[in-house]
């Protein structure tokens, strides 16, 4: 008997694989062209709100240090 | 072919009638025992099973194939190129015994939770390197840690198997311990912990090669994520606008994409050459990047259904642990084992950037919420703030 259940097992396990590989086989896909356009054109327009890409004015910036420091 | 079609077909076989004595009677073969005839046939479905998965997985890999036209950088040869960036520790977090594990930011930007191998678990006040809260674990290598949308607790876990939520008390004196709430209970060690778009919900993974979703207030398991086929290294949720969907990544170098609500699978990537301990979404949420111990960082793309970029060097032969994206998209850190930072161009596939400081392994990193700086934590026992 345990022979068989073993076997029933390992016949679940396989029936799942078959039929999350078919799920993913459905999946709807484009083109690489049109997805690294996208990415690119998401990246272009937001650089300029990308503060470690353009770079802050010390002064804006709480972790740099304001530029001059006088000391009296 | 349909899922109601294999169902179907299963049922269908012989294995599954009525044993009829009669008929067996008239076989002309001597007779066999019942239980051989069964394994026989069992044997048999086993066989065509595996088959047909050879031949899913293979076409799969062809329909990926036809759609793959181009390469991204080919895409952005026209971008212009990143200058130079001067890029330096603003801030050192020196407090913990040993080595630091993880962190995570607060949403207002400039407190940090970490994680230790000491136990212990700090928070910090990132622009005065104050802490705030100090708590300890009742066990060692507390490997995740991770900050609740509101402020108000941080979630841990390790080699104690649990998710742990601290509420924070204003109270600076106040034993932080004394609140603590088990949420999450796994069979090995927990990987990575996040919260979801509340205080309500925690994501967690786990060495017991499951991801798993708990309610904290009554820490009930509300989905459990099974697929992996080893430890669960690390997980991140899609930035909310993209729905309900999370992304992680194993020991046996899978990235898979799951849908939250069913719990199931909807995509999966196989290309690293060991395993994946990091993954993060891209900005728009319809990318994400993985850091793999094979030295590489790669980004796959979910509506491509594929990798579109790598991002490696020959010189580099350490493994990323942690990577994560500038708040457009362009850059991607990573942090590796040979104690460097590494900052790539996303688009062109180039780094832009080599950053030393640590004198030990990097552990952790994490851009801040409004992506003015970033942290990383290291195995030389302090976190360092760059911008």
């Amino acid at each position: 008997m345990s022979n068989n259940s073993a076997a029933n097992s390992s016949l679940v396990i396989a029936q799942k694989a078959v039929k999350q590989l078919r799920l993913e086989a459905s999946v709807r896909r484009i083109k690489v062209s049109q997805a690294a356009t996208e990415l690119k054109t998401f990246c272009l327009q937001n650089a300029h709100k990308d503060p470690l890409l353009t770079g802050v004015p010390s002064s804006d910036n709480p972790f740099r240090p304001p530029k001059s420091c006088v000391l009296l | 072919p349909t899922d109601q079609t294999s169902i179907a077909l299963f049922l269908c076989h012989p294995l599954h009638w009525p044993s009829l004595p009669a008929q067996r009677k008239y076989m002309r073969s001597p007779p066999i025992p019942e239980m051989a005839t069964q394994e026989v046939q069992l044997n048999e479905t086993l066989a065509h099973l595996k088959t047909e998965s050879e031949t899913l997985k293979t076409k799969l890999e062809e329909e990926r194939a036809k759609l793959h036209d181009v390469e991204l950088h080919q895409v952005a040869e026209k971008v212009e190129a990143l200058g130079q960036f001067v890029m330096k520790t603003r801030r050192t977090l020196k407090g913990h015994g040993n080595k630091v594990l993880c962190m995570d930011w607060c949403k207002d930007k400039r407190r940090i939770v970490s994680s230790s191998q000491d136990g212990k678990v700090i928070v910090w006040d990132a622009f005065t390197t104050n802490k705030e809260h100090a708590v300890t674990m009742p066990c060692t290598w507390v490997m995740a840690c991770a900050y609740a949308p509101s402020g108000c607790a941080v979630a841990c876990g390790g080699l104690d198997n649990k998710c742990s939520v601290y509420p924070l008390s204003l109270d600076k004196n106040e034993n932080l311990a004394a609140k603590k709430k088990s949420v999450a209970m796994h069979t090995n060690y927990l990987s990575a912990c996040s919260f979801t778009n509340s205080d309500m919900q925690i994501l967690t993974s786990s060495g017991d090669g499951t991801c798993a979703l708990w309610d904290v207030e009554s820490g009930q398991l509300l989905q459990s994520f099974h697929g992996h086929a080893a430890d669960v290294l690390c997980l991140d949720l899609a930035p909310s606008e993209t729905g309900n969907t999370f992304v992680s990544g194993g020991c046996d170098k899978k990235a898979n994409v799951w849908d939250m609500r069913s719990g199931q699978c909807i995509q999966s990537f196989e290309t690293h050459e060991s395993d994946i301990n990091s993954v993060r979404y891209y900005p728009s949420g319809d990318a994400f990047a993985s850091g793999s111990d094979d030295a590489t960082c790669r980004l796959y793309d979910l509506r491509a259904d594929r990798e579109v970029a790598i991002y490696s060097k020959e010189s580099i032969i350490f493994g990323v642990s942690s990577v994560d994206f500038s708040l457009s998209g362009r850059l991607l850190f990573g942090g590796y084992n040979d104690y460097t930072i590494n900052v790539w161009d996303v688009l062109k596939g180039t780094r832009v950037s080599i950053l030393f400081g640590h004198e030990n392994r990097v552990s952790t990193l994490r851009v801040s919420p409004d992506g003015t700086a970033f942290c990383t934590g290291s195995w030389d026992h302090t976190l360092r703030i760059w911008a």
